[in-house]
């Protein structure tokens, strides 16, 4: 262990953030296909996302007369915080731990600041837009940060750590410990926040461009060329790292504890495996959904926090 | 060391002489000689950590009964020190500020003696000393709250509402040390520290939640908090920041004074009040926050919030220490004084620079502001700075400290005894639930009132206030930098101040390399390497951004406005719009006041004239609990008048009844 240089375990971070980037587009395409077909249609093909980019980053960038360089830094910021996240979570291997970096409570941080900066940059272009998806996305934020927050205490408190990578390493090791109570509820807990963060159904519907009911959209009403690229480019790399982590937390098969080139080509291709089959699972799930009223979503998050409560209780109760 | 603690006193009180400078003086003389006051402490303070030896000053002269004794521990000494930077800042701040509004001569009498008893609490060492110390405090303090009273009506309930009850608090303070006092025949605390045992339990409980009540009243804990959103905001800035990042602290000190030093800790019932009062405190605190308006009384709101943590973190480490698990009870304990370095730190940048603000726009409704990033850049990135910090968004001291706090919370869950399985998760949810609506204050807080366009000809209009006021200002941004970088400078002094608590004690957290590992439990952190690990990732997307489209311009347009004529600001959205969906939510606990407005055509119903509509903050607790209790004083007092008619012979009974009672009871 001790040989391994910190020249390695960058190196495998880095493995991560490409192997993310160039898959992220693709999921949210899947789920697209997904969808399309079971509701009778084609559908684009599944790079169409990545077509999309390419298209976008060859325009030229505008920006709105008031705003500011948040506006302009905001894309950067959510691509550059989801990417440090990637690089610091073991996500293929066990050995990819950064030390203290794999900390479960900093990557929620680091997600915080990136919907921090997308609301921040959303008010700064002055119009009614902005503020409306801004202030839906901080009132969602600020309710499914604490269920998210609790729900990991509930996964940490048995275990005394809040290492990602001591995490993983005990549902790989202890397969009966997936399914005690506590994790089952924090589970429950976490599909609504990642649903909520990342804008799917029932919280926001990401193929709605009508005012009343987006959220994201709202958001980054404004970015074109470029800038739209790396912040959609960005939701897509959210989407897919809550999602292996989720993946890892709850389904760690094929997930290596060695360090090494096949490993983490083993870890790769679990990894590839278990995100197509969410992917393709919340696609299929979101046909048969309608979008909540946005007055409901508070409810939906309460019952989320109430979720990693009792999680939190039973974890104790348990011990 | 002794001669340089003198000094403290000696500066703060020549201070006070620059009441008799010319006006356009008075503001650089008070400043300088709080400034000088302030440095001494910081001296004293960093000489008390760093050789473990305490400074040790009596007096018998000074005070009558018992003379005056000051001795600073190293936990004074993290307390003097903090008030002294803050203080520091704070004057320098004050001379910029005081360049175009001249200071009365009661406000620069009162502010060298404000800072300097804030100085001196912490080192007290008798009952006497440190009542009248805290005193001074109290009374210095409401005469700054004061010193704007001709502005608005505003300013004058909130230092009724302050007078009344840090008075109440004064009270119960003395009420519950001479209690104990009196049972250890002696003031000194150190005499009272060792006649703890002795003490009845009954007795022990009873002092120890007057002294409660009474700091708890300082620090703004929920319900005894109804001062402080008024008070905090309607002081000069520079007061609003010294008492919201140093007076607060005090409240903290005594809670730990009393409970560790002079009672020896307690049973648990003690500690649970304690977790409870931070718990509704800081949910109560960050939901005010959030569905706030004006910038100050937001800040106010948000030191509730934050104290409620620091409470927790106190209550959850006496809670472990009382059911047998000592190094997690000290991992609490320096979780929740860490907590409190950083949160003087950022609460002192973000009073400050919303100081500046009032000071140029003259208003503190962020529904008026809007656009000041473009006007003022200086003012609003230290803003910003606080706002990142204490929204716990790396790489900032809040996310230290707020990770800190979370895992000493993770580990004292797993102890598993019956209290702290009820507990502990209701602190983590209070803990968790403030991060989130934290968040949503200051974006709200810094995206309506700094970005987009400015809502009001004032905001429009506005420049950079004086420098020295960025400077005072900026001296506190660069503190939450510098704590969020390299955190290890901070932590050696939070040490010093647990070890004085806990002989015992080894640091909690150990710095390995640029990590911070905590000790005696599994949990590393590199703040460091995460801020490093970002400014590359930041460098590279940018990098990449600016390399594929270098070749064109940036082209500036109109926003999407589907179709309309023309752009008003009053069209984007404001603080009360911004805050509405969360004060929906949180309906039961905000409670505004809403007065709606509807005037209609004299010819037909159908048409409407005019809307008005105002909604007021509100606070609940003053609506249920203070307002109640007002209308009953007050019927009871009217029930009292009937006994004074003015009739010469109803007097002369009273006098005979009285005479006979006592000539009875004495016999």
């Amino acid at each position: 262990m001790m040989a391994q240089s910190s020249a390695w375990v960058i190196g495998a971070g880095l493995v991560q953030v490409v192997a993310f980037v160039l898959v992220a587009p693709l999921l949210v395409g899947l789920m697209r296909t997904v969808r399309c077909r079971m509701e009778g249609r084609t559908g684009p093909p599944v790079t169409q996302v990545w077509k999309d980019l390419r298209k976008l980053f060859a325009k030229q960038r505008t920006q709105p007369r008031d705003s500011t360089v948040v506006f302009s830094m905001t894309p950067v910021v959510l691509v550059a915080t989801t990417l440090v996240a990637i690089w610091l979570a073991p996500l293929l291997t066990t050995r990819v731990s950064m030390g203290g970096g794999s900390d479960l409570f900093a990557v929620v941080f680091l997600l915080l600041m990136g919907s921090v900066s997308m609301s921040l940059a959303a008010l700064d272009t002055a119009t009614a837009f902005g503020g409306m998806g801004a202030s839906r996305l901080m009132t969602i934020v600020a309710l499914a940060e604490p269920a998210l927050l609790v729900a990991i205490l509930a996964l940490a408190a048995p275990l005394h750590s809040s290492s990602l990578a001591v995490i993983f390493a005990t549902a790989l090791h202890h397969p009966v410990w997936v399914a005690t109570p506590q994790r089952l509820l924090s589970l429950g807990a976490f599909l609504i926040v990642i649903l909520a963060e990342s804008g799917r159904l029932p919280v926001d519907n990401p193929a709605s461009h009508l005012e009343l009911t987006m959220i994201h959209e709202a958001l980054f009403l404004e970015y074109s060329g470029p800038d739209l690229a790396l912040v959609v480019l960005g939701e897509n790399l959210r989407l897919a790292f809550m999602l292996a982590l989720l993946a890892n937390l709850y389904a760690p098969w094929g997930f290596a504890t060695a360090a090494g080139g096949w490993p983490i080509l083993i870890g790769l291709a679990a990894m590839l495996a278990k995100l197509v089959v969410l992917a393709a699972v919340i696609g299929a799930v979101e046909v048969g959904m309608a979008k909540l009223r946005l007055f409901r979503i508070p409810e939906l998050l309460a019952g989320a926090f109430m979720l990693s409560i009792l999680a939190v209780v039973s974890a104790l109760v348990i011990a | 060391m002794n001669a340089l603690e003198t000094a403290v006193a000696v500066f703060g009180l020549l201070g006070a002489t620059a009441a008799m400078a010319p006006a356009r003086a008075r503001a650089l003389v008070a400043a300088a000689l709080t400034a000088l006051a302030s440095m001494s402490a910081l001296l004293v303070a960093a000489v008390v950590v760093h050789t473990h030896h305490q400074v040790q000053i009596t007096s018998k002269s000074i005070i009558p009964f018992g003379g005056a004794a000051l001795r600073l521990d190293a936990l004074g000494a993290l307390f003097a020190g903090l008030t002294a930077l803050v203080a520091i800042a704070a004057s320098v701040y004050l001379i910029g500020y005081a360049r175009h509004h001249a200071m009365s001569r009661t406000a620069s009498a009162a502010f060298p003696l404000f800072v300097t008893s804030m100085l001196l609490v912490p080192a007290a060492w008798n009952v006497m000393t440190f009542l009248l110390l805290w005193e001074l405090m109290a009374l210095t303090s409401l005469a700054l709250v004061l010193s704007d009273y001709r502005r608005s009506e505003g300013v004058r309930s909130a230092g009724l509402w302050y007078a009344v009850l840090t008075h109440a608090a004064a009270a119960s303070i003395a009420l519950g040390l001479l209690l104990i006092a009196g049972h250890a025949h002696c003031q000194d605390f150190g005499v009272i520290a060792a006649a703890h045992a002795t003490m009845t339990p009954g007795l022990r409980g009873a002092a120890f939640l007057l002294l409660f009540v009474g700091f708890a009243s300082k620090s703004g804990i929920v319900p005894l908090h109804v001062w402080l959103p008024r008070a905090h905001a309607e002081a000069p800035s520079a007061v609003s920041a010294l008492m919201s990042a140093a007076m607060v602290n005090l409240g903290v000190y005594g809670v730990l004074r009393v409970g560790d030093t002079l009672l020896g800790g307690g049973p648990q019932w003690w500690w649970i009040t304690v977790t409870m009062a931070g718990t509704v405190s800081a949910i109560y605190g960050s939901i005010h926050a959030a569905t706030s308006t004006d910038l100050k009384r937001l800040l106010a709101y948000s030191t509730t919030d934050n104290i409620g943590l620091v409470f927790i973190a106190l209550g959850t480490a006496g809670l472990l220490h009382a059911t047998g698990h000592p190094a997690y009870a000290t991992l609490a304990l320096f979780a929740g004084l860490f907590h409190l370095v950083n949160h003087s730190v950022f609460k002192g940048a973000l009073f400050l620079s919303a100081g500046s603000i009032q000071y140029t726009t003259g208003t503190r409704n962020l529904d008026l502001l809007g656009g000041l990033l473009k006007r003022m850049p200086i003012a609003s990135s230290i803003f910003a700075v606080g706002a990142v910090a204490i929204s716990a968004l790396p790489p900032l001291g809040g996310f230290v400290s707020e990770w800190i706090l979370l895992q000493s919370l993770l580990h004292g869950l797993s102890t598993s005894t019956t209290v702290t399985v009820i507990l502990v998760p209701l602190s983590v949810a209070a803990l968790a639930l403030t991060g989130g609506l934290t968040a949503a204050a200051f974006v709200k807080a810094f995206g309506v009132g700094f970005l987009g366009v400015a809502r009001s000809e004032s905001a429009a209009q506005v420049v950079e206030p004086p420098r020295l006021m960025n400077v005072g200002a900026g001296l506190l941004g660069a503190a939450c930098i510098v704590l969020g970088l390299a955190p290890m400078v901070a932590t050696s002094i939070v040490d010093g101040a647990v070890r004085s608590l806990e002989p015992g004690y080894v640091s909690a957290v150990r710095s390995r390399g640029v990590a911070l590992a905590l000790r005696g439990v599994h949990g590393v952190f590199e703040p460091t390497l995460i801020a490093l690990a970002l400014v590359t990732s930041l460098s590279l997307v940018g990098g990449l951004r600016w390399f594929i489209s270098r070749r064109r311009s940036i082209r500036r347009a109109v926003a999407w406005g589907c179709g309309r004529e023309q752009f008003s600001p009053r069209m984007t959205y404001t603080a009360t719009s911004f805050a509405e969906p969360l004060q929906r939510v949180f309906d039961d606990v905000v409670q505004p006041s809403r007065d709606l407005d509807v005037s209609h055509q004299s010819e037909s119903r159908y048409f409407v004239e005019s809307v008005r509509f105002a909604s007021r903050d509100a606070d609940a607790f003053e609506r249920y609990l203070y307002h109640p209790a007002f209308a009953m004083a007050r019927t009871a007092a009217r029930a009292a008048r009937r006994l004074q008619n003015g009739s010469i012979h109803r007097y002369l009974g009273y006098g005979l009844v009285g005479l006979v009672i006592i000539l009875v009871v004495s016999r």
